[in-house]
């Protein structure tokens, strides 16, 4: 534990990404197993102990510190992990190395909601600071210590000198410890046997456009979709039975939160597309598509009900084949794939699967004349893809370019603001801004249509904590009111109406475009004119 | 100022001593105040104004009369008509701001009156002020203040820790208690300087092709961290800054011993291979320290005790080293001090107040602008 909770203090205070590998994969080598696999599983986020909250870690605080100290000091240092460690009451029990990583887990794995409460205290009383904070992290998830789950199978790739796209290959069908990766990493064992278990391939993503301009010989064009990038993956194995797997861009599995699309592919294959819903809604000419909005009542769901099944039903529209029956097609030009795919589609129920459709056009100047006229909300932009490029993992220059559409602004006013949390925890860096909601300077009032923390220099976000403190009215807990001075224009990509807010809008993906240091507040926007950008 | 029991004795000190008192059902008996008691002291958001006097205690803006804590500059300004402090606190102040100093016309437009530890003047108005050691950095005093026999401190900043640099807190008893809290949250406390010296060695020695940059507050952390790494052996020389300079020969000629010091700026690369250099924290970033042998980058701040605090500044050798009191010293420091209430002046004060309150202590929180702590 010692070992694990010095790498964990030890990457929080390094910023150099070569030197974070370095001791990540000096880790991975010195350690023996299966402390190393448990290392490896929580620093890529695999690690859930569900007797084990958040919550239960600030129950026990709350039984030992004041719970206004304990909100103060949390609000200040911005983790709870953190706060946690620093304010749990130094024991005598304090042990010089009480136990190694994985007695630690198996501990945590035999908790329940009853014996949590009672066993954590004596785990945490055994550790020092330091220890305590590599604990409560390890417990609750959420390392957010600055090292992603790539990074870490960069790391591991490192270590052992193989390819990191083969460690990422074989991760999503093997479970903590991955006694058998680390055999073959580590001691030139056989691959693990990966064979009739479903698996993430790593997606081909794509640049963006910019000031490039491309020749539509070498590129093909279609619509880039605005709902969620998603593989499916069906495989079958040798007794016979086929398993479908839904991941998500970052290589989740979200299965379950989209059970009607389990049993509609009648093939093994593996396919990339944009997962959509339908709605009442209708897109333009592609059809089909309700916008982002309906599809987000469905995100981030463990269980879906019949009505939402019925109301607003899942189905992809397809972009790429990477595998068809056997066939590994991504070392194949794109060409070959939509070709490959276009032969698919007969054979897939058109309930649950579309092609996304190519966009001709005779030149870019063209292409870019119908960018600018499409007014489907379901369409974020255009996709421009090589038609001689492989599938290959990740982002490479020159193969996929997106050229979204140009966002939409408003003038708002900033209303409130709330301190961020890991690096910005100690700045006002959340901001809610509002528009009028009649003439100001007969009666009108400000009400919030957003809230943006992105879009800022650091130097400008100094600027606007400094700011923010010096004009607060008042403080809900990490939330300050502030006078009204300040107008920024914000970009979004769209705006929907919504019961949760009282302004009856949401925008999507709002973010500071500049910040109007010049304008007076008065001339920021009208509420009526957001509403009229609204599509739903 | 809310009425207690004995309101014949309203004048009395001994009146505030009854914590928590004022009981709702003995509001009847209470005779009401002919003069406020404490009407004399009254904080405003950029100081304390001593009324009688006419005077201000630490002033953001510049005022004739200015008693002032210390040299740092949220509570230290020039521009004051005159200026009362420590004779070290002048020093800096007059190399800082040309406190007590003549101009060209051989007129002193910024007059300096000196007071040492223990002495008291007398301000006009019958107000005394006494100068007590704060142990915060050198010349750092309190100022107690005593009129109509009511006594009032004002801590300034203040630290409890031995710091060979400077003398050490005094514990002086009154009735309002005026106190920093730039620490002010349980999650703060330092660990002893031992141990962070012991880290900064073991840095060093690890890594004898590099040098370790210790950023530190130029007035006070610099030149404890440097008489630390001196009492704990490490005896090479110690590289500055330009800006550290000056205040290093200050802190000299005032006795105190900093070893063989030299200047960055006069060597290479090389020379300073395995060495501590010590810059402000505002040089750890900057393009000033690509002049030296690929530093590993520490600070020495109270706010390195919170990780994220350190990220922020890209620290890679958190160095949880303040000159303020921590949070047990804080709360035992009003413990021991036993005032009747207690003003907090800035800093965390939200927690220090509902820590006075769950003791059943009288406290508020005075907005003052502008103090920050010096390493922010």
């Amino acid at each position: 534990m010692k070992a694990f909770s010095t790498l964990l203090d030890t990457l929080v205070y390094t910023t150099s990404r070569n030197r974070k590998l370095a001791l990540i994969a000096a880790y991975l080598r010195e350690t023996p197993d299966p402390d190393r696999g448990w290392a490896l599983a929580a620093l890529t986020g695999e690690l859930d102990f569900p007797a084990v909250k958040s919550s239960t870690i600030r129950n026990l605080m709350k039984e030992r510190v004041d719970p206004v100290l304990w909100t103060l000091s949390r609000d200040f240092v911005g983790d709870t992990a953190e706060t946690a460690s620093l304010l749990w009451p130094e024991s005598d029990a304090v042990e010089d190395d009480p136990a190694n990583l994985s007695e630690t887990v198996d501990a945590l794995a035999g908790l329940n909601r009853t014996t949590a409460p009672k066993e954590l205290p004596r785990l945490l009383d055994r550790l020092d600071a330091n220890g305590r904070f590599a604990l409560i992290k390890l417990a609750t998830g959420g390392m957010r210590i600055g090292v992603s789950a790539r990074l870490a199978k960069t790391a591991f790739a490192q270590a052992f000198d193989v390819s990191v796209d083969e460690v990422e290959e074989y991760w999503h069908a093997l479970e903590p410890p991955y006694s058998d990766l680390f055999a073959w990493a580590a001691d030139g064992s056989e691959p693990p046997d990966v064979t009739g278990r479903p698996r993430f391939r790593p997606f081909m993503l794509a640049h963006p456009l910019e000031e490039t301009v491309v020749d539509l010989e070498d590129y093909a064009a279609e619509w880039k979709w605005d709902g969620i990038r998603i593989q499916l993956v069906r495989v079958t194995d040798a007794e016979g039975s086929a398993q479908t797997r839904l991941y998500s861009r970052s290589g989740d599995d979200i299965s379950a939160t989209f059970p009607e699309l389990l049993d509609v592919l009648p093939v093994d294959a593996v396919l990339d597309g944009e997962l959509l819903v339908r709605g009442t809604a209708q897109g333009g000419e592609e059809g089909g598509a309700a916008s982002f909005n309906a599809l987000q009542q469905r995100l981030g769901r463990k269980t879906v009900s019949k009505k939402m099944l019925a109301e607003a039903p899942a189905f992809v529209r397809l972009y790429d084949a990477l595998i068809v029956d056997d066939n590994d097609l991504r070392e194949h030009a794109w060409t070959h794939r939509r070709d490959a795919l276009e032969a698919l589609m007969p054979r897939l129920p058109d309930s649950h699967f579309d092609i996304s459709q190519l966009v001709e056009a005779r030149d870019f100047d063209h292409l870019a004349e119908i960018r600018e006229g499409a007014r489907d909300d379901a369409i974020e932009g255009l996709m421009l893809k090589r038609r001689d490029s492989p599938y290959i993992a990740g982002r490479k220059v020159g193969l996929w370019y997106k050229w979204k559409r140009d966002p939409l602004l408003i003038d708002a006013v900033l209303m409130y603001a709330q301190r961020g949390s890991g690096k910005r925890s100690s700045f006002y860096s959340d901001y809610t801004f509002g528009c009028w909601d009649g003439d100001p300077d007969a009666g009108g009032e400000l009400l919030p249509v957003g809230k943006a923390y992105s879009g800022f220099t650091d130097a400008e976000l100094k600027k606007l904590d400094r700011l923010v403190r010096r004009t607060t009215l008042n403080r809900f807990g990490p939330v300050r009111e502030v006078e009204r001075t300040l107008v920024f224009e914000v970009a979004f990509d769209s705006v929907h109406s919504s019961k949760r807010h009282k302004s009856g809008l949401a925008m999507r993906f709002p973010r500071i475009h500049r910040i109007r240091w010049d304008k007076p507040v008065h001339e920021a926007d009208r509420i009526d004119a957001l509403k009229a950008l609204v599509k739903d | 100022m809310a009425a207690t029991a004995k309101a014949e004795h309203s004048t009395d000190r001994n009146h505030h001593e009854g914590r928590g008192a004022g009981k709702p059902g003995r509001a009847l008996y209470v005779v009401p105040f002919v003069t406020a008691p404490f009407s004399w002291i009254r904080p405003e958001p950029w100081g304390v104004h001593v009324v009688p006097a006419d005077c201000w205690i630490d002033p953001g803006r510049a005022v004739d009369r200015a008693l002032v804590t210390h040299g740092h500059a949220d509570h230290a300004r020039g521009g004051h008509g005159e200026t009362v402090a420590t004779p070290e606190t002048l020093a800096i102040m007059a190399l800082r701001y040309r406190t007590g100093i003549e101009d060209e016309s051989g007129e002193m437009p910024s007059k300096a009156t000196p007071i040492e530890y223990g002495e008291t003047i007398r301000l006009a108005g019958g107000v005394d002020a006494t100068y007590i050691p704060a142990g915060h950095v050198l010349g750092s005093a309190q100022i107690l203040l005593e009129h109509a026999g009511e006594r009032v401190v004002i801590t300034g900043d203040y630290k409890r820790r031995p710091d060979p640099t400077c003398a050490p807190f005094e514990v002086a008893p009154c009735d309002i208690f005026i106190t920093e809290a730039t620490f002010g949250l349980p999650v703060f406390t330092h660990p002893p300087i031992e141990e962070e010296m012991a880290k900064l060695l073991g840095a060093l020695g690890e890594n004898p092709e590099q040098c370790v940059l210790v950023g530190a507050y130029a007035l006070g952390k610099a030149q404890r961290v440097i008489a630390e790494l001196r009492a704990a052996g490490h005896h090479a020389p110690i590289y500055l800054h330009g800006a550290m300079e000056k205040m290093c020969r200050l802190y000299e000629e005032h006795g105190v011993d900093l070893g063989e010091l030299r200047l960055v700026s006069d060597h290479t690369k090389d020379d300073m291979r395995g060495s501590v250099v010590v810059a402000p924290p505002s040089a750890l970033n900057d393009r000033w320290s690509r002049r030296l042998p690929d530093p590993t980058t520490a600070m020495a701040s109270g706010w390195m005790r919170v990780r994220q605090r350190a990220r922020q500044r890209n620290v890679e050798l958190p160095l949880v080293i303040s000159d303020h009191a921590d949070w047990n010293e804080l709360t035992a420091t009003i413990d021991e001090v036993n005032p009747a209430e207690t003003w907090i002046t800035h800093g965390r004060e939200e927690a220090l107040l509902r820590w006075c309150q769950l003791g059943q202590r009288r406290a508020r929180a005075l907005a003052m602008v502008g103090r920050e702590d010096e390493d922010e």
